[in-house]
């Protein structure tokens, strides 16, 4: 009886160990808008368990339908609180792994330091050719856009010269090559260390557009894979949290 | 079959970037392949293989460098917006100059097959017989040329119908301007409507195995003639 207990034990420390010496590999899904601090998130990770992650960013809906259809992700960052618990509803997911890592600020931008006011009545204005927005129906950075020009009552008016990336990411490339001169982007996309990296923003209100939560949420097939479950760990660590933060998430 | 209105807004922006797309590579597409065809110059070479990149040229690749140039820091996007033309990125104009880039090969190849293979017995023909140059070309080149003028015409349009990686970057999903088939069934897929997905991809199934049919038995037709 002992004797077993103690073989339990030893095969228990053995495991532990492999562990530490084979650092594990996690397949995540990134909305855009996080494209940047993930990999913040992955060096972290990296040097403080050795674990390292690949990152295929996309817009939520669009990694959404590839997990779906048998993608080989372990984690899924989305931009919403929709997508997670449509996958755990749809059985992908591990049962209560489901948790908000960030809260979202959409802002309009432009690579143009003189383009966008304080107050966004740029908007209003016919100094501009193109507003670059993601697209509504796969990115949540895109459906927030629409519900500010709606309430705005500006729909009518910028539809003609709406121009839509399939992710937020594309769309933040449109403005910044200058081909849209402003666009909703995420605020997470134009900051680095809390500061504009360039160009010209105005910070949505947030009485403007609901707020948009992002939930993270453990695939059912990474129930096992260390470095998945140490990535979900980490990003509820205070000191991610105020990384994220730098990124101009809320949390 | 039920196609949504913006499918069938896809279909027909489709069939006008493919034809318009077609109609520049005939204008601009045979006489470049004329001159690939016969030209001494030590610069065809080098031109033919330009031609002949897009395709083995990732479609991003294209998209990339025109949506670049073609911007409003670009090159060409000055020099269009000096003109007056403002700047072709998102736009009408944009996407069918990008297919002309796209599907140019598939022009200028089958046309300069056909004239290299007509060899210069018929030009010194028509040249003892006091032709000019231009009706040379025109009366006895192009109508010996026919079947490769044939397969360049049907495969410009067929490949530029197909076209999905170059519109999503120079063409940015605007419906009714920019917005293809391809991106059309992209944004389906995306928004888990697969119904919607299925019923355009089959009708661009059917689409292409049609055009490849039609070109086969032409092509067998030909062959018959000739023999």
């Amino acid at each position: 009886m002992f004797a077993r207990s103690f073989l339990r034990w030893q095969l228990l420390a053995l495991a532990a160990m492999a562990g530490s010496l084979h650092a594990a590999e996690a397949n995540v899904a990134v909305a855009a808008n996080f494209a940047d601090p993930i990999k913040a998130v992955a060096s972290v990770l990296q040097k403080t368990t050795g674990h390292t992650l690949k990152i295929t960013v996309g817009a939520t809906g669009g990694l959404y339908a590839q997990i779906k259809n048998g993608a080989p992700f372990d984690v899924m960052l989305a931009a919403d609180t929709k997508t997670p618990a449509q996958l755990e509803t749809d059985g992908l997911a591990q049962p209560h792994s489901r948790f908000t890592y960030a809260t979202g600020k959409l802002v309009l931008w432009s690579a143009d330091a003189a383009k966008v006011d304080a107050q966004g009545s740029v908007l209003k204005g016919e100094d501009f050719r193109k507003l670059a927005i993601a697209n509504p129906k796969t990115a949540p950075y895109g459906a927030a856009a629409v519900e500010v020009m709606n309430k705005l009552g500006l729909s009518a008016a910028l539809t003609p010269k709406l121009v839509q990336g399939e992710s937020i990411g594309q769309t933040y490339n449109f403005a910044h090559t200058g081909n849209a001169e402003i666009a909703f982007v995420a605020m997470s996309q134009v900051l680095n260390e809390g500061r504009l990296k360039n160009g010209s923003m105005w910070v949505v209100p947030q009485n403007l557009y609901a707020p948009i939560q992002q939930d993270a949420v453990l695939l059912k097939r990474a129930a096992d894979n260390e470095a998945a479950v140490a990535l979900m760990k980490l990003l509820k660590s205070d000191n991610i949290k105020t990384l994220i933060r730098s990124y101009g998430y809320s949390i | 079959m039920l196609l949504t209105p913006s499918d069938l807004q896809a279909i027909g922006l489709t069939l006008q970037v493919a034809s318009l797309t077609t109609l520049i590579l005939l204008l601009v597409g045979v006489p470049l392949a004329w001159w690939l065809a016969r030209s001494p110059s030590a610069w065809s070479r080098p031109i033919g293989a330009l031609v002949s990149m897009p395709l083995v040229l990732p479609p991003s690749v294209l998209g990339f460098y025109l949506l670049v140039l073609m911007g409003p820091h670009g090159p060409v996007g000055q020099w269009t917006q000096a003109l007056g033309l403002g700047v072709l990125t998102f736009s009408f104009p944009g996407l069918v100059i990008a297919s002309v880039f796209y599907s140019l090969p598939f022009m200028v190849q089958p046309v300069q097959n056909a004239m290299q293979s007509l060899g210069d017995r018929p030009l010194e023909a028509a040249a003892s017989l006091r032709a000019s140059p231009l009706d040379t070309f025109l009366t006895v080149v192009l109508p010996l040329c026919k079947p490769g003028l044939v397969t360049g015409v049907i495969m410009s349009f067929a490949h530029t119908v197909g076209e999905f990686g170059v519109v999503l970057m120079v063409g940015g999903n605007i419906p009714g301007v920019t917005r293809v088939i391809s991106v059309q069934i992209f944004d389906h897929v995306e928004a888990l409507e697969y119904g919607d997905a299925h019923r355009l991809a089959a009708i661009m199934l059917g689409f292409s195995f049609v055009v490849l049919l039609t070109l086969q038995l032409y092509n067998r037709r030909q062959r018959v003639r000739q023999a």
